[in-house]
């Protein structure tokens, strides 16, 4: 009894630990003062404000378009990628896999800082091309590895088949290997598009230009001291998270939970790799 | 169906935008620039050999390791009561603990920052029960503060994992040969849940080691971490030489200690996941 | 497989809402064929003059930010970027110059430049006032809270008093805070002396346990919060700060400080250099440096515009002092031949513990 009540109160207090900070950002973003610790009436005046923030409201246009775009290039190139290594004979094979982790085993700031080098040596502009191809940089191999091994667990004869009942090649793509396939382009897809909507660290080296993501915006913001407007953007993003991921679970409630875990451990500085063998 | 060449753009791409630039940090590290043309040097990894940045280089081991211990003698009992078997809601449990990793870390961090400000939230509520002020912000406490909150999910998660895919009647064999709880936990559970364990490890250590931001933010303005020197020789001091042979070195820790956990895991039985 | 389907199809309507909802609210609307990169000190302008000169021109403003001169100039000189106007201070203008690096300007695109009261014209960073506008001024001093400090606050030495352990805020900035160690031993805050600096350094090394922390733009709201009781600022943030906190009161120490100028300056990088001239001569406009001023609190050397200050402001002593009396003040000068002493000094201050 005692040790069910304690492990309560455990649960409650590690949980009140990863709660109570962003509660207060809520809170706070519908303080009337901009002190932070007293509370001096309720107004929504921090999210007009918000909405009126030109560098808050370029960067989500900026964040969402290079998410969007990212995500959808390096899943077509990631696609045509995944075929092509899936049948390399295994040394190459093992070669190219190995050049795929580099991205997702080294240390964010090694990646941003060795691209931004790059373009400046290619005597490119930093701007939104820039962070474009990075962000596509690091998101193809995340998009491979979901794909290879759905290619991996396909019967290797269905192509066959559909070539000797008379479909072209293209036409067997299409209609038999991209639906055996599609549960793990739509993982790397969705994987791909929140690495990009969350990154911080590469985009910072690889920008310029006045182009910036809302996670570069907000680390100004942050180095400028309390800002009640970075609360009313938390409170906003806390919810439409939180959306998210109820209409993602109501809709997938027969799916295993675990998957969820190993795009999440992709998220923060993505040095681990998602989880392959899982479906959608 | 032969199609390997399917591959060949991406292994170009690969080239362009993985290979070169390695190879570009590779060059500037062991290069200097001068009147004559490029020369090769040592100068900038001699320059590290000094007591300030190595101090800088143990100070992020150490603070890494601090955030390592810390979130997993706070992580593994949370995981291990979440996976026992008396708590029902465990979907809900779980998503509550994914949840606040779908938040942009910047803002977790940037909401510490004001929760530890002398004038904070946290301060005004303890001096309203009467009790002393905390005053850590800006000090290496924070920094390991803001890690833990970051991280400790990462820790969580593999080892709930791992945990729940134990078989219940294991346990019970080993209760019912007279093993007490905590025997049964020493010989029997931890062994079982240490590739979780070496996980999760993996997966706060590595962040820790190599993040600038939260100790940017929490650490105040100077080099708590060998991120905050490698981003000001870059973005403040101009120096590519010295922040390239900063960065490898940072690559060959990481390289390091990957290899380790690897060998650790391979010893141990395998894929962790 | 068909609900992933669908779930993909809701997830790419939702995307496409946002983002048009984005562009909606982005402004981005409005069809302009120019558009200029400015890159300025961060909270240093009304930002609502920047889409005033976006509606007068139809030239469209990208605008970003940077925290000190050195973090400018070593963005613009690793390339990669196309910046039109830059607002650097007077060292680094000489700097500049020395290295090529900005196109002369056309005055005849600046007639504006009429109302710069000549005193901010020919000073030493650009003698022949051929590649500079002058943008804002002030000093560097001591800022601090009257309810934590209770003696007079007329030395730099205050900062290296032990009864402030935790509640002093250093700057950011290499330059700046070398300054103020040098100018505490008594030597020149342009000084080319190794031993010099290294001695700066060891005084800095030795403030460093009472140093809350180095601070670059939220010295501002730590100063507004009480959250120090002593901080190095420039003068303009005296005036922002005490519009919200009434009980901050700034001084400049009497071994001397820093005197400073920031001026506009188009680099070679710049694509659209009449583009950026007409922004110049929009923010020399005397309405809209009144806007800037009493925006950020800095003080302006448009003699028209500060005519029409608020009278409050005008008359601050903070904001625009007598220069007879900054005699004790020096200007920065360009030590960019010496700059790797400055470099590793400021490293090794930052990196100790």
């Amino acid at each position: 009894m005692v040790m069910r009540f304690l492990k309560r109160a455990y649960v409650f207090l590690i949980f009140a630990f990863l709660y109570a900070p962003i509660l207060v950002l809520i809170v706070f973003s519908f303080n009337e003062s901009k002190s932070r610790a007293k509370w001096e009436g309720f107004t929504l005046k921090w999210y007009y404000e918000l909405f009126q923030d030109r560098h808050i409201m370029s960067a989500l246009y900026y964040t969402l378009l290079i998410a969007v775009l990212s995500s959808i290039i390096a899943t077509i190139i990631g696609i045509i990628a995944s075929l092509g290594i899936y049948q390399m004979r295994k040394v190459p094979q093992g070669l190219v896999l190995n050049l795929n982790y580099i991205p997702i085993l080294n240390p964010d700031i090694v990646t941003g800082i060795s691209l931004m080098v790059l373009f400046i040596f290619m005597k490119m502009n930093l701007g939104f091309a820039t962070m474009l191809l990075a962000h596509i940089t690091f998101n193809i191999p995340y998009v491979i590895l979901s794909i290879l091994p759905k290619l991996k667990q396909m019967n290797k004869h269905l192509y066959e088949a559909a070539l000797d009942l008379g479909a072209t090649p293209a036409e067997a793509f299409w209609k038999v290997i991209l639906p055996e396939i599609m549960p793990g382009v739509i993982t790397g897809f969705l994987l791909a598009f929140t690495l990009s909507l969350d990154d911080f660290v590469i985009s910072f080296f690889t920008t310029g230009s006045g182009v910036s993501n809302l996670s570069i915006v907000i680390f100004g913001m942050a180095r400028r001291g309390i800002s009640p407007k970075i609360n009313a953007l938390s409170t906003l993003m806390f919810v439409s998270v939180l959306t998210l991921l109820i209409i993602v679970n109501i809709r997938m409630s027969k799916d295993n939970p675990e998957r969820r875990v190993k795009s999440e451990r992709s998220k923060e500085n993505g040095r681990y790799l998602p989880d392959l063998g899982h479906d959608i | 169906m032969k199609r390997q060449w399917l591959a060949a753009p991406y292994i170009v791409w690969m080239i362009i935008f993985i290979v070169v630039p390695m190879l570009l940090i590779l060059f500037y590290s062991f290069t200097e620039q001068t009147e004559y043309g490029i020369r090769l040097t040592l100068d900038h990894f001699r320059r590290f050999i000094d007591p300030i940045y190595i101090n800088v280089l143990l100070r992020s081991l150490l603070l890494a390791l601090a955030c390592t211990v810390i979130c997993l003698l706070l992580g593994y009992p949370m995981a291990a009561i979440l996976a026992s078997r008396e708590y029902s809601r465990k979907k809900i449990m779980y998503m509550l603990i994914v949840l606040p990793m779908w938040m942009n870390f910047l803002l977790r961090t940037y909401a510490w920052l004001t929760l530890l400000e002398r004038n904070g939230v946290i301060n005004s509520a303890l001096s309203m029960l009467g009790l002393p002020s905390l005053d850590i912000l800006y000090t290496n406490e924070a920094v390991v503060l803001g890690m833990v909150y970051n991280f400790l999910p990462f820790m969580i998660l593999p080892i709930y994992s791992v945990l729940s895919k134990i078989d219940q009647s294991v346990i019970e064999a080993a209760q019912d040969l007279g093993g007490d709880n905590f025997t049964v936990f020493r010989r029997v559970v931890f062994p079982l849940s240490l590739p979780g364990v070496i996980s999760g490890i993996t997966m706060v250590f590595m962040p820790a080691v190599t993040t600038f931001v939260i100790s940017r933010l929490l650490g105040g303005g100077q080099f708590t971490l060998i991120g905050n020197l490698i981003e000001q020789q870059f973005l403040s001091s101009g120096d590519w030489g010295f922040g390239s042979a900063l960065s490898v070195i940072m690559m060959l820790f990481i390289l390091a200690s990957m290899g380790i956990m690897n060998k650790y895991e391979q010893e141990n039985g395998g894929a962790l996941w | 497989m068909k609900e992933a389907r669908k779930m993909a199809a809701i997830f790419l309507i939702l995307v496409m809402i946002f983002s048009l909802a984005a562009c909606g609210g982005g402004g981005g609307g409005q069809k302009v064929s120019t558009t200029i990169n400015v890159f300025n000190w961060g909270d240093y302008i009304d930002e609502s003059v920047l889409t005033d000169f976006e509606k007068e021109y139809g030239i469209k403003v990208n605008y970003d930010y940077f925290a000190t001169n050195e973090e400018m100039y070593v963005k613009l000189k690793s390339g990669g970027t196309d910046y039109d106007v830059l607002f650097p201070s007077d060292y680094m203008i000489a700097r500049l110059i020395k290295e090529d690096m900005l196109h002369k300007l056309d005055f005849n695109n600046i007639p504006n430049i009429e109302h710069i009261d000549d005193r901010f014209k020919n000073l030493d960073y650009d003698p022949n006032n051929e590649y500079s506008v002058p943008y804002m001024w002030g000093t560097v001093g001591i800022a601090y809270n009257t309810t934590m400090v209770d003696e007079p606050v007329d030395s730099w030495n205050i900062l290296w008093d032990p009864k402030y352990e935790g509640n002093i805020l250093m700057m950011d900035s290499q330059r700046d805070s070398i300054a103020v160690a040098l100018k505490k031993l008594g030597y020149s805050l342009n000084s080319r002396n190794e031993a010099e600096l290294e001695q700066a350094k060891e005084e800095l090394i030795k403030q460093k346990p009472l140093v809350l922390s180095y601070v670059g733009d939220e010295v501002k709201d730590k100063m507004i919060g009480g959250e120090a009781a002593l901080a190095v600022v420039y003068s303009g943030e005296v005036i922002a700060i005490r519009w919200e906190n009434p009980d901050i009161a700034y001084s400049i120490p009497k071994e001397g400080s820093n005197l400073w100028f920031d001026a506009m300056v188009i680099p070679k990088t710049s694509q659209n250099k009449e583009a950026a001239e007409k922004f110049i001569d929009f923010m020399t406009r005397p309405e809209i440096a009144v806007r800037n001023a009493e925006y950020v609190g800095y003080s302006i050397p448009n003699t028209t515009a500060i005519e029409m200050l608020d009278e409050e402001l005008r008359n601050d002593e903070v904001a625009y002092p007598d220069l007879d009396s900054l005699d004790n003040c020096e200007v920065f000068e360009d030590v960019s031949d010496v700059i790797e002493v400055y470099n590793r000094i400021w490293d090794q201050v930052k990196a100790a513990h």
